[in-house]
Formats: C-alpha cells, structure tokens, sequence
C-alpha cells in the first residue's frame, strides 16, 4: 500500500518536471480549463440561460461534443484488436498511449454531460432511483463509467508493474483488454441508441446511425492517435515506428471510406423519398424557411471529408505531411458532422414544425474550450509519467536511496 | 537531441527536485503556488453570487422520491414548500396532493371546427399552474393551419393578426397529449416523471436533474425546461397547489401539463377548458360511458396527432360533421343520450 501510495506520489511530482516548453503548454492548458471553471460557476449562478439552449433545442454545444468525444474514446479499442488480437508488433508499444487516451477522453465526456444538467446538485439521484434498463441514459451512465474503470485499470497495472520493476502477469490484464474491446464497440453503440430510441425525432430514428457513428469513429479516433504519436516520439524518449502509423492510416482508409459510404446511403434515403421525414436534413444541408445556420458547417464538413478520403487513399499519404494533413481534415470534419451537424439539426424543426435556430453563446465556448483543455492537461500527465516510467527510468527502487539519504 | 537527453536527466531525479529545499527554490515555488491558488479562486469566484435558494439545504438535499414518501415525510415537505413560498411571495400557499380516482381514466377532446384560435386557454394555463412569466413558460401552443393541410410544418406558430379567426385558416391547440405509452417517460434517467393510474403524466420537480431527455423525446414538444429562475408576480401566483402540478418550479426542471390534477381530481373542469369561450374544449373519463368524451368518442370524427410514433396519446382532436366554429349554428350533442 505505501508502495502504491508512494508511486502515486511520483506520478504526481513527475508531472510538474518538465522544460519551459512543457510548462508554457501546460499553464496555458490551465488558464484555459481554468476560464472555462470560470464561465461554468457563472453558469450555476444565472442557470442554463447562459446558454444559447431553448425549449426548441435543447441540447446544444455540450452534447455535440460529448457525442463526438464518446467515438474518439472507443476508437481506443482500435489500437488494442490488432496488438492482441492479430499479434502486430508495431502496435504494441503504443496501445497504451491509445488506452490512456481514452481514459482523458470519457472524463471529457463525462464533464460535458455534466455541465449540460441542469440541476448537477441532484447528481446522486441517479444512484437512488436508476431507470435500468428502460432509460438509455442509464445504460451510457453504465457503458462510460465501466469503460472508465476498465481502461484506468489496464494503464494503471502496466504503469504500476512497471514501477515496480516486474512484469505485467497476464491474468490481471489481457482478460480486460478483451473485455475493453467489446466494451468500446458498446459505448458508442449505446450512445447512437440514445438518438435512434426517440420516435419523435426523424432525423436521428433511422438505424443508420450507430454502424455511422462507429465508422467516423475509427476514422477519426485513429487519425488523432496518428498526430498524437508523433508529438510523444518527437518530445519524449519514447519510440514509435513509422510503421506503427501506417498500421492505423489503414484503419482510417477505410474507417473513412465506410463513413462516406454510409453518408450516402443516409443522404439518398432521405432526398430521394423526399417525404417530410427530410426536414432535419434538409435545413442541415440546404437551410429551411430561410433559416441556413448550420449549412456553411455541414458543407465544409463533406468537403474536408472527402478530400481526407482521396488523400489517405492516394499513395502520397505515405509521407508523413500529407498523412498529417489528412488527420487533421478527418478530425474536423467528423467533430462538425458528428457533433453539430448530429444533435442540433434533429431539432429544427421541432415536432410542431417550428424553425428556431441554435447559436451558442460565449459561455457555452469557453466552458467547452475549457473541458477540452482539461482533458489534453489530464493526457498530457499521462503521457509525460507514464513514458520514463514504462522506459524504466523512474522505479521504486532507485529512488529508495535518495529516500535513505533525505530522512534524517 | 541534446535537449532531449537533458530532460532524461531531470526525469530521473523528480523526487530529488524539490527536496533541495533552498531559498531560491522556496520562493518561485510558493510563488507558483500562490498564483495557482489566486487563479482558481478567480476562476469561482462567481460562485459568490449564487443565491441561499440555489443551494439546497441538507431537508432538501435528503429528500426522497415522491413514491417513497411517507405521509409523514410529505407533511414536512408541504411544510417547507408552503414556508419558501409564504417568504418568496408572501402568499399563504394551500398545498394538497389529491390522489387519482379510482375507475376514473382522464381524456381530452378538442374540437377543431369550432377552436378560433384566440389563446384564452393558453393564458388561463399560465396563471392557474403558476408558470413562469419572464421568461415566459406556456404549455399550450395554438398553431394556425392552412386548410386542407394537417402538415405541421406549414403551422404558424407566432400569428398576431387584429382578430381572430381568419376564415382561411383552422386552429389547433396542442398541449402534453399524456400519452398511454410516454417516450418522456420511458427515458427518463433516474424516474422523475411518471404516469399515474388516471393517465396523467407527473414530474416530481424536486427529482429531476434537469438533462432534458424528455423534452428530446417528446413528439409533440409539450415539455418546457426551467433555463432561468421563473419568475411569477406575487399577486399572480394561485394559492391552490398541488405537489405533483402546479407549485412553484425552481430553475433547472423540466413541467409539463398535468390536465390540473389540483382541480380536476377534485371534480373541477381543467382551467383550459373552463375559459374557452367556444367549447372546443372537452374534458372527462372515458372510462365513463355516460361522459362527453365518451360520448365523442364514439359519434365524432376523431383522430390523435402523430399516430404512427406510436404514443397513444389521451388528447384527441375532432370535427362537426356540418359547419363549424359560430358561423353555422350547430345543435350541442344530446350528451350521453345515445350512449
């Protein structure tokens, strides 16, 4: 236990080592998550009225997000099947930045449906009086919280027995790994179910949906691990192969040919019958009754993804600036269609045929700006200890005779 | 490279760091400290402005669900509710919670030939269940409809013409359609809305955590969300509550119509109904064959909004066979009569 403790500890002390450029990054992480605290008590003080949220549409910035974040945090798994599953070593020096990964990100989420209750004070009536298993709510409060768990446990033991000096047993982690594996399928199936449940809402009542939402997530979790790795190999000791990275532009390839395919299947369904289930889309892509707000967005988004699409699949995204540059447009481009481009239109119109449109406002940016900020601090931590301790270079063992040495 | 190797260094020796305890160190460290500490009290400072109400205290911290409730427990929960209220309005609230009847199954007619759209329901609504009037919270919403079309998206939602009805137009009125099978309800994360043995559909305001899944699921955008403090003028407020309907709401909760289960469990007509000055609007149990609604039911051109999502809703909208409105007189049905 004091082992534990004193491991603790270390991680603890390790994350303010650093050099002026770790520090720049990370108080800058910390004025911005700490402007978001801000705009957040400001919230709890005037209420849900600091946002740009109405009865119309009544989820917003914070719920786009979440739905966006939960992908990237199941995209996690992605990593993890081809090291355990196909035995590829290129990968397996890397699934733990992937599972780490997804540990920062399910904090994101869970803090952004957080910030999105209206009354969080009544958070424990969720623990006295749980609607299982009707409400889908419960069964993502189950699938994120588990997943949660699952991760911190298999990134903390591999840590752990690292600093300890001895090796991993496998009886306390590959189960879990496999486990994490169907896991990260269920919580973003869980989370397309939450939408497709709800009759009254055309736009997201179609079963498209959830294979969607798992094909723009392996398309966009792997590429931010993409970008990811090669800012932990370019400033930590830690090595990553080129080939590692080829390994998961496949996974995107065809991640986001998937995605696209599945977009035109949906987009043909809906124009084609032209029937008034098109409302919702059709103000997404074309605007309604004038209102356009969200149609420079979509556009931008369908074309980033299918220029992301023509460079990962042309040989030139073997090169490490192309490949790059097509993350970054696959990234964006599934953040607008999945968040924004996903939750704000299935509510324009609403169920009586009114057109309101969703701005959101400052406070909204920044508390999001700030959970964003949170959750790179929390990955940056983790990335910074957990890369000299898996390197072997922070142990129990050699820092127990500067602990002799110190007490007097 | 060089200065990847430096940090190595510095990465071996995080428990020696700090220890070396000099002045140097002491001071840039307490420094950090001390700014780290001002920018988090910065960053909640707003938090000062958070009103004694908007805390809630340990009673109601500890409250229970509605259904766990002991007589005894709502005593005291009535007795703290009646208080806020006496010290918030001055007003000498009656606080009730009539149960539903037995054998009683509330439904709504509404009767679009002769509805002319001039919104005295909607307020009668808001001042019998004490909404919010800044900002402003109405349960009921009249659409005004092109003829010939029951196509919801052609409705005008915000028409303000010098009269009302404009002979070109239809009106319908929709409010919480208390649905036989309620999506609302089904998602609700941690059950604080309901369906009661008559058919209403309740929230317990002191459950709900405020997610808005209902108002996502509601296929007739019958639920409102308390985004602002609700605000209602003293002299406003009415004094007959229920727990389950019409009491103050505070911020963050979702309300609905309840059909004003604080009078119409005890016999009395919805206040909707009762100031619509063209009787479009009926009320009653249907599971009375001698009721109007009954009586409707059965010799009426009925239909429900939406039928195909499947809610099986209690709020149904129906026609005269001839005229309409008050330019055709038409003959009140022999209430009960054939039935």
């Amino acid at each position: 236990m004091k082992k534990y403790l004193t491991f603790l500890w270390d991680c603890f002390r390790l994350s303010f080592v650093g050099d002026w450029r770790y520090h720049l990054w990370m108080t800058l992480l910390t004025v911005v998550t700490l402007a978001g605290l801000y705009a957040y008590c400001q919230q709890l003080v005037h209420g849900l009225v600091a946002t740009g949220m109405t009865d119309q549409v009544s989820w917003g910035l914070y719920i786009a997000n979440f739905t966006y974040l939960v992908g990237l945090a199941a995209a996690a798994a992605m990593l993890v099947i081809p090291v355990y599953v196909y035995r590829n070593l290129h990968l397996h020096d890397v699934v733990i930045f992937g599972e780490l990964l997804a540990v920062a990100v399910i904090l994101m989420c869970l803090l952004f449906v957080t910030v999105d209750l209206g009354r969080p004070d009544r958070f424990m009536h969720l623990f006295l009086r749980f609607n299982f298993p009707m409400s889908m709510l419960t069964w993502d409060v189950i699938a994120l919280n588990g997943y949660l768990v699952l991760n911190l446990h298999i990134c903390g033991y591999l840590i752990y027995c690292a600093y300890c000096g001895r090796q991993p047993s496998a009886v306390f982690y590959v189960p879990f790994v496999f486990v994490a594996i169907a896991w990260a399928v269920s919580i973003h199936t869980v989370t397309a179910f939450l939408y497709v449940g709800l009759g009254g809402r055309p736009f997201w009542n179609s079963a498209i949906i959830a294979p969607r939402f798992l094909a723009s997530a392996f398309a966009a979790g792997p590429a931010f691990i993409i970008l990811t790795l090669q800012i932990v190999r370019r400033y930590t000791s830690h090595q990553v192969s080129d080939d590692a990275l080829l390994t998961l532009r496949r996974i995107v390839q065809v991640a986001l040919l998937i995605n696209l395919f599945l977009l035109v299947c949906e987009l043909f369904t809906e124009f084609y019958t032209d029937s008034a289930h098109v409302a919702s889309a059709r103000y997404l892509y074309f605007g309604l009754g004038g209102q356009n707000a969200l149609v420079p967005w979509i556009w931008t988004a369908v074309g980033m993804n299918v220029v992301a699409t023509t460079c990962f699949m042309l040989p030139a995204s073997r090169s490490l600036g192309t490949l790059n540059a097509a993350c970054v447009l696959a990234i964006v481009a599934i953040w607008i269609e999945k968040g924004m481009g996903l939750i704000v239109p299935a509510f324009i119109p609403t169920p009586l045929g009114e057109i309101v449109e969703y701005t959101p406002t400052l406070h909204e940016v920044l508390i999001c700006l700030g959970i964003w900020a949170f959750g790179l601090l929390v990955y940056t931590i983790f990335v910074r200890v957990s890369v000299p301790v898996l390197a072997g270079q922070i142990t129990y063992e050699n820092r127990r005779p500067r602990e002799g040495a110190r007490v007097p | 490279m060089a200065d990847l190797h430096a940090r190595t260094e510095s990465d071996q020796t995080p428990a020696a760091a700090a220890p070396e305890l000099t002045r140097r160190n002491f001071l840039s460290q307490g420094a950090a400290a001390l700014a780290g500490v001002t920018a988090v009290a910065a960053a909640v400072s707003p938090l000062r402005h958070l009103s004694a109400e908007h805390v809630p205290n340990l009673d109601e911290f500890l409250q229970k669900h509605y259904k766990e409730m002991t007589a005894e427990d709502k005593q005291r929960v009535f007795a703290r509710i009646s208080q806020e209220v006496q010290q918030r309005h001055q007003v000498q609230a009656r606080l009730s919670d009539p149960p539903p009847l037995d054998g009683v199954e509330y439904v709504y007619g509404l009767n679009l030939s002769r509805c002319i759209g001039c919104r005295k329901c909607v307020h009668a609504c808001v001042e019998e269940n004490n909404q919010s009037r800044s900002p402003e919270i109405q349960y009921i919403r009249v659409l005004e409809m092109e003829k010939g079309s029951i196509d919801l998206e052609t409705a005008d939602h915000h028409y303000d013409p010098a009269s009302v009805p404009n002979p070109d137009k239809y009106y319908m009125p929709v409010q919480c359609h208390q649905c036989a099978n309620p999506p609302c309800v089904k998602v609700c994360p941690v059950e604080a809305t309901w369906q009661e043995p008559d058919g209403i559909v309740v929230i317990d305001y002191d459950w709900c955590i405020g997610c808005r899944y209902c108002e996502a699921a509601c296929p007739y955008w019958a639920r409102r969300f308390n985004f602002a403090d609700p605000q209602i003028p003293s002299d406003k407020l009415n004094p007959n509550m229920a727990y389950l309907s019409n009491r103050p709401r505070e911020r963050g909760v979702m309300e609905k119509c309840t059909f004003c289960l604080q009078r119409t469990r005890v016999g009395r007509m919805p206040a909707c109904l009762e100031v619509c000055p063209t009787g479009s609007r009926k009320f009653g149990n249907v599971l009375d064959p001698n009721s109007e609604v009954a009586y409707i039911l059965q010799h009426k051109r009925v239909f429900v909004l939406k039928e195909d999502v499947g809610t099986i809703p209690r709020f149904f909208y129906y026609f005269d066979e001839r005229g309409g409105r008050y330019r055709e007189p038409v003959a009140s049905p022999d209430v009960g009569g054939e039935a």
